[in-house]
């Protein structure tokens, strides 16, 4: 996994709630059988019209949103099904940051997995970065993740939190099966000790 | 201080406690299915690992499944990954209720059905309904791919401990309610996220009173409320379900899971983080309006008005979800006609779902202009059906009869609905597009669905019942 210490790039915000992963990548691209090309259909049904041109109105396809690798969202991010497909299609798109006010868990704990950093930030300072950036106040930002700050270019600086393990295998890079793998001997321990209803019969 | 229900199967689950918070918990179960498992297997193969324990991994096919004749898969895409699922199965030495199997179905129906499911366990599956399992007591949640490939690895996962919620569903539900209405009452009145971050345990006067299956269907939407798990604890239902089922404990083992199971309860002086009370006797007829499982009310009630929420964003929200459904403010929601009703999905597919549609439908027609269809959730369910008759009660009132799969609920299959067409569903989520681009849909209950059916509108099924239609 790439690791990500430090990214600076365009923001593109998105003033959508509840935003599903069902949205982020429809269910008719998940027959794949590969982990890769999932960018193209991100956000599929919006990102495009029935008849397959590129919807104008859509946040990605405006022109200021070119190139965005921070995307800026709302409320309950990545919520419902459980597909890392949608992570897969955001990295892939070439996002390495998201940052909202609340994520669902299980997409939370995707991003971790692909060098996506997921960051909460508090309503009231996501309004303020909203506003700001429609605005036309600021275009960049640059996330430390060493530092646990956000600063955009025209001078917020935010603070954040990422839980101590998530962040020190984001920074190196980790994959969690080898880190696992230490624990052999506690594991073996455990699968001794079982009882009885932890079985398949 | 005493232990939550969740705290008792956590503690008796945690492999190594890390001091960054980190838990390594032990995964008794892993259900895989052909959507979520192919780049896993990949992963696996790809960095010479096995799989640990072949035999807590159990595997089936129903995502992608065709539901009228399941071997003639026509999508090449989906095919392939039907045959990769089984490759993989034989590969790696994990068993699979493929679409020969009389055991093959939706995965959150097979589980419970063939004791796989139990109480006290550690369930997971790349699949956010894994929840369901939780109604046994079991700690059952999904998980993303990359977990996959680490449960198969390790059969373990790296945890942050969870705070814990208890829902207190007082009450009995009146004649006409079912389980579903009970979640979709919990959520339209709390919220999509308020169980984010929290494990939900179910307690109440309610819970006693209902069978297994009511039970699955509320902890199988704890996800859409954003729990990342809810939990019944066990009790005499849970143990006469459990017991005699296929890959259950038996003999002396049984004797020692029973045991055990009967100290899976919440200590009367544990703490819950948040603790709610929701009374279930007052509720009606539930049908969603809008694009989430929260934005649904009362089928007596009307479609809101934007006009009215409580903040801009909330108005922004509810106004994109009526342009997307073709829903007006103020309709009533009996007024709305539908074009399709789907019986079936991980929520509402099992026998006694099937039963309660079929006892409404029984000696009517549906509605001229109504496409309806059933898709149990098993094969098991398919046969039980058949043996008591229902498929020729849904047949004669004109609802197709189709094979097990998640089918309409997410649309892999050629199961979805035309765009700007309605559908009256018992599955679990309204999301834009989710039955088909452009497709409406409305969550509602299996005797809720039914009525529909033959009305060719929402119709409370309570007057629907006492009334009656002339066939």
């Amino acid at each position: 996994m790439e690791p990500l210490v430090k990214h600076e790039g365009k923001v593109v915000c998105m003033n959508r709630l509840n935003v599903d992963t069902d949205q982020i990548i429809p269910k008719q691209f998940l027959k794949r059988i590969e982990r890769d090309g999932f960018g193209e259909f991100l956000f599929y049904d919006w990102r495009y019209q029935a008849d397959g041109t590129p919807n104008a109105n859509f946040e990605l396809n405006t022109a200021r949103a070119q190139g965005a690798t921070i995307l800026l969202a709302d409320e309950n991010f990545g919520c419902g099904s459980s597909r890392e497909h949608a992570v897969w299609a955001l990295a892939d798109y070439g996002f390495r940051v998201v940052i909202a006010p609340s994520f669902a868990d299980i997409f939370f704990n995707n991003c971790f997995k692909n060098g996506v950093l997921p960051i909460v930030i508090p309503t009231d300072v996501r309004k303020e970065l909203a506003e700001t950036h429609a605005n036309g106040q600021w275009e960049r930002a640059t996330v430390d993740l060493e530092a646990q700050v956000i600063e955009t270019d025209c001078g917020h600086r935010i603070a954040f939190e990422v839980d101590a393990h998530k962040r020190y295998m984001l920074l190196n890079g980790l994959d969690d099966i080898g880190l696992t793998l230490q624990y052999e001997a506690d594991i073996r321990a455990y699968e001794a000790n079982r009882k009885a209803y932890q079985f398949v019969y | 201080m005493g232990k939550t229900l969740f705290e008792k199967v956590w503690d008796a689950h945690v492999v190594k406690q890390l001091p960054d918070g980190q838990a390594l918990l032990y995964i008794d179960l892993h259900l895989v299915h052909e959507v979520t498992s192919p780049q896993a297997f990949a992963g696996l193969r790809f960095a010479k690992r096995s799989v640990r324990q072949p035999s807590q991994t159990f595997a089936t096919m129903d995502h992608n499944v065709p539901t009228v004749n399941p071997t003639d898969v026509r999508d090449a895409i989906a095919k392939k990954q039907i045959e990769t699922l089984m490759e993989n199965c034989r590969e790696f030495n994990v068993s699979l209720a493929g679409l020969d199997s009389p055991f093959q179905g939706i995965v959150h129906v097979i589980g419970p059905e063939l004791g796989l499911t139990l109480p006290g366990k550690t369930i997971v599956c790349g699949d956010s309904h894994t929840s369901t399992h939780g109604a046994f007591g079991a700690l059952a949640f999904g998980i993303g791919t990359s977990e996959v490939e680490h449960v198969l690895a390790t059969q373990c996962l790296w945890q942050n401990k969870p705070k814990t919620m208890r829902i207190r569903l007082n009450g009995s539900l009146q004649p006409g309610i079912t389980a579903k209405d009970v979640i979709l009452g919990l959520i339209a009145k709390y919220g999509v996220n308020f169980g984010t971050g929290y494990v939900v345990e179910y307690a109440g006067t309610l819970i006693s009173q209902l069978s297994m299956e009511q039970r699955m269907t509320i902890c199988n939407m704890s996800i859409e409320f954003g729990a990342r798990a809810g939990m019944m604890a066990p009790d005499e239902t849970t143990i006469a379900y459990v017991k005699g089922r296929q890959h259950a404990p038996y003999g002396e083992a049984w004797e020692a899971a029973v045991s055990e199971w009967k100290s899976l309860v919440s200590d009367a002086d544990a703490q819950f983080d948040v603790d709610i009370e929701f009374d279930v006797e007052s509720l009606e007829p539930q049908v969603t309006w809008g694009t989430n499982p929260g934005m649904g009310g009362s089928v007596n009630g009307v479609v809101p008005d934007p006009a009215d929420a409580a903040t801009e964003t909330e108005a922004r929200a509810i106004r994109q979800a009526l342009e997307y459904m073709g829903l007006e403010p103020g309709t009533k929601i009996s007024e709305i006609p539908i074009q399709h009703v789907f019986i079936g999905s991980c929520t509402n597919a099992r026998i006694e779902d099937l039963r309660l549609a079929a006892a409404i439908v029984k000696g009517r027609k549906v509605a001229e202009g109504v496409h309806a269809m059933v898709v149990p959730g098993s094969k098991q369910v398919k046969q039980q059906a058949e043996e008591e008759g229902l498929h020729e009660v849904f047949l004669a009132a004109g609802f197709e009869w189709r094979e097990p799969g998640c089918s309409m609920c997410l649309g892999m299959n050629p199961d979805i609905i035309p765009a700007g067409e309605r559908s009256a569903s018992t599955s679990n989520r309204n999301f834009e597009g989710r039955q088909g681009r452009g497709a409406r849909t409305h969550l509602v209950s299996p005797a809720m669905a039914a009525a529909a059916a033959i009305a060719g509108h929402f119709v409370d099924v309570r007057t629907f019942q006492s009334e009656g239609v002339t066939a």
